[in-house]
């Protein structure tokens, strides 16, 4: 389980969703990816050319870029089981 | 432009220009500055194309920079789906005139969690805008979003709030949206879009298919309400500009030849005025072809510009017909005066015809058109489809000022006069041909329906095709009927006959009277001769007698000498009376 994560948040601004996302976010790696993975926040106000290379539309998009597959998860991250599959770290469940 | 659209401007609102053939016409002038305008259709039937032209034309045509967002196709199969129209994207793009931006979703590689918004897109819209100062905007088609991400009610609040942002940059957008069931879209996105609505269809109508245009709505402008049928081609789309409202078109005076001498002369020795509009009908093979290309041929010695739409024949095939009877349009062809278009009616839909007239006329601009033959283009539409269409052509040409002469068949079977597609009401001037059929052949006889404004002849002439061309000669016209043909040959040799017996009869009867007066005059000859001769007589009896009494004075003194008696007068008497 030496899988490194590559993590990318995009946000626009400091607002309360993109406040709570992060929160969130670090919540869970330090849960269930303790020393594996790196968190890097984009300001898209501050860069926003960078919205097009990762196809970014939702505020807040957490883009896990590694491992494969890339994966998207949009929202503020509240919901943790959903967080997680998005991640591939629990098994996507068929309902 | 942004400070216009906050509020809705008491004046008429701007307006810009698309750039798109015809359809700022319908618009009067374009779609509204600064504000969204939805484009709706069903799959096919060219938003995408139609959005991308207003984003070319205004890069090109109006110094307008345009972005694209794409959401359904990549970059780089848009760019070749729409070289084949001539529209170089890369180029442009290059040129930082448009910039296209893909926006990929894909539902399985997102998953949602909780609250978000859209603002990632704003934000890559806003920077698209502002790297190239962008004035136009399309988005095609935002829908592709709602098949993307679940949750509704955000993105409902946000395609709101994306066109507010849209309003507030001052760009004019394009919202392209799928057609729904019972909406306009999919997704309703009409609600949202309140300033202009284009509805595409594409319908397909006894196999042949033709793509229609109508504004369902534009607030605060006045527009063309109508369908109106558009082309896509290598040029792009073009729209058949509007009918137009009025009645108030220039008219002109001038005439021009018809082409055949003597059917001028029957038109009150002119010809067709200038912009008019002629029928020229007749059954088959009554020489229609032949009579529009002889006023093409006319034309085009005007060093005039002419364009043939030839729905029957194919160009060489009426450039060598014609040949036949001395008109040489080859000629005409190579000088650039004429031009021919030929098309199989059935090769598009009478919409599309139309489309393709308007535009090869406004390619072209020429002085006269002839369409050889508007009834071929019945076999594609009924006769009302054809009789507006014709309707919309007529107005159209007659606002440019150019002369149509229309060929058109009519049916033995049916009432002459009333066929030609109901299109006689229309035309300025109509010219039949009709069959005579007499004496075991037929003949072609041409006479003028009518002719607005003109003192027109209502003769009927015989209408001869000749190796040198066209003619018209007077017919005869007897007890028995008009003849033509050979009988009115024969009429003719019998009237030559006729006039050689009638000189021969004079003749004799002239010799007849100088015999009889030579006659009486032997007469008169003979009578003088007697009364001479009566004379004669008579003086004969007077001369007898002056001598017998000379005679009788000269014996009577020779006797009274003889006697040397006494003249005494009772003796001498007396002498007298004896002797007697």
């Amino acid at each position: 389980m030496a899988k490194l994560y590559e993590l990318r948040l995009y946000v626009a601004g400091k607002t309360s969703k993109s406040v709570v996302a992060l929160e969130n976010l670090k919540k869970i790696c330090e849960e269930h990816l303790k020393g594996q993975y790196s968190i890097e926040v984009i300001d898209l106000l501050e860069r926003p050319q960078l919205a097009e290379g990762d196809q970014i539309l939702a505020i807040p998009t957490l883009v896990k870029k590694v491992p494969e597959p890339v994966r998207k998860i949009i929202g503020d991250l509240s919901n943790v089981e959903k967080v997680l599959v998005g991640l591939d770290i629990r098994p996507r469940t068929t309902n | 432009m942004a400070k216009l659209n906050k509020q809705p401007s008491p004046v008429a609102i701007s307006k810009t220009l698309t750039g798109i053939a015809g359809l700022d016409e319908i618009t009067l002038g374009g779609l509204p500055s600064g504000r969204p305008t939805l484009i709706c259709g069903e799959a096919g039937s060219g938003k995408t194309l139609f959005s991308i032209e207003f984003i070319v034309r205004g890069a090109l045509d109006y110094g307008e920079p345009g972005v694209f967002m794409a959401f359904e196709e990549k970059a780089d199969e848009l760019k070749t789906n729409v070289a084949s129209l001539g529209f170089d994207l890369e180029k442009l793009e290059h040129e930082k005139k448009i910039r296209i931006d893909y926006i990929h979703i894909d539902r399985a590689e997102i998953e949602e969690t909780g609250e978000y918004d859209l603002e990632g897109l704003f934000i890559r819209l806003n920077y698209a805008i502002d790297s190239i100062g962008a004035k136009r905007v399309v988005l095609d088609t935002i829908e592709n979003l709602f098949s993307g991400l679940k949750n509704e009610g955000i993105l409902r609040a946000e395609i709101r709030r994306l066109f507010q942002f849209l309003k507030s940059k001052g760009v004019t957008a394009i919202i392209t949206g799928e057609r729904g069931e019972k909406s306009l879209t999919r997704q309703g996105l009409e609600e949202y879009v309140s300033d202009c609505v284009i509805l595409l269809d594409h319908r397909i109508i006894n196999q042949i298919s033709t793509r229609r245009l109508r504004i369902v709505k534009y607030r605060g402008s006045v527009h063309g309400t109508n369908e109106y049928p558009f082309l896509i081609d290598d040029e792009g789309i073009s729209v058949l500009p509007i009918t137009s409202l009025e009645l108030n078109k220039e008219v002109s005076s001038e005439s021009i030849s018809s082409g055949v001498k003597a059917l001028d002369k029957m038109l009150g020795n002119a010809g067709f005025y200038r912009g008019s509009s002629i029928l020229a009908s007749g059954t088959a093979g009554t020489g229609k072809t032949s009579i529009a290309a002889s006023f093409a041929n006319a034309t085009c010695l005007r060093k005039e510009k002419c364009l043939f739409f030839a729905f029957e024949e194919s160009p060489k095939q009426i450039i060598r017909n014609m040949r036949s009877i001395g008109m040489d349009l080859q000629k005409h062809v190579d000088d650039k005066y004429l031009q021919f278009y030929a098309s199989r009616p059935t090769l598009f839909g009478l919409e599309m015809h139309l489309v393709a007239i308007h535009k090869a006329i406004h390619k072209f601009k020429p002085d006269a058109v002839i369409l050889d033959p508007i009834t071929n283009l019945i076999t594609i539409g009924s006769v009302s489809e054809v009789k507006t269409m014709l309707v919309r052509l007529i107005d159209f040409l007659q606002i440019q000022q150019i002369t149509v002469m229309f060929t058109a068949l009519t049916l033995n079977n049916v009432v002459n006069e009333q066929t030609d597609e109901g299109v006689s009401s229309l035309v300025d001037a109509w010219l039949q041909i009709r069959d005579i059929e007499n004496n075991g052949e037929r003949n072609r006889g041409l006479y003028i329906m009518k002719s607005r404004g003109m003192k027109h002849s209502n003769q009927i002439r015989e209408f001869v095709i000749t190796d040198k061309g066209l003619d018209l000669v007077d017919v005869f016209l007897t007890e028995d009927g008009v003849l033509t043909g050979s009988a009115r040959e024969a009429r003719l040799l019998l009237q030559q006959t006729g006039e050689i017996i009638h000189e021969q009869a004079v003749s004799r009867k002239d010799r007849e009277l100088i015999r009889k007066r030579k006659v009486l005059e032997s007469k008169i000859d003979s009578l003088r001769s007697e009364y001479e001769s009566a004379e004669e007589e008579l003086n004969k009896v007077y001369v007898e007698e002056a001598l017998k009494k000379q005679i009788m004075g000269d014996t009577i003194s020779k006797i009274t000498d003889l006697r040397r008696a006494d003249i005494s007068a009772p003796v001498k008497s007396k002498t007298k009376k004896t002797n007697k």
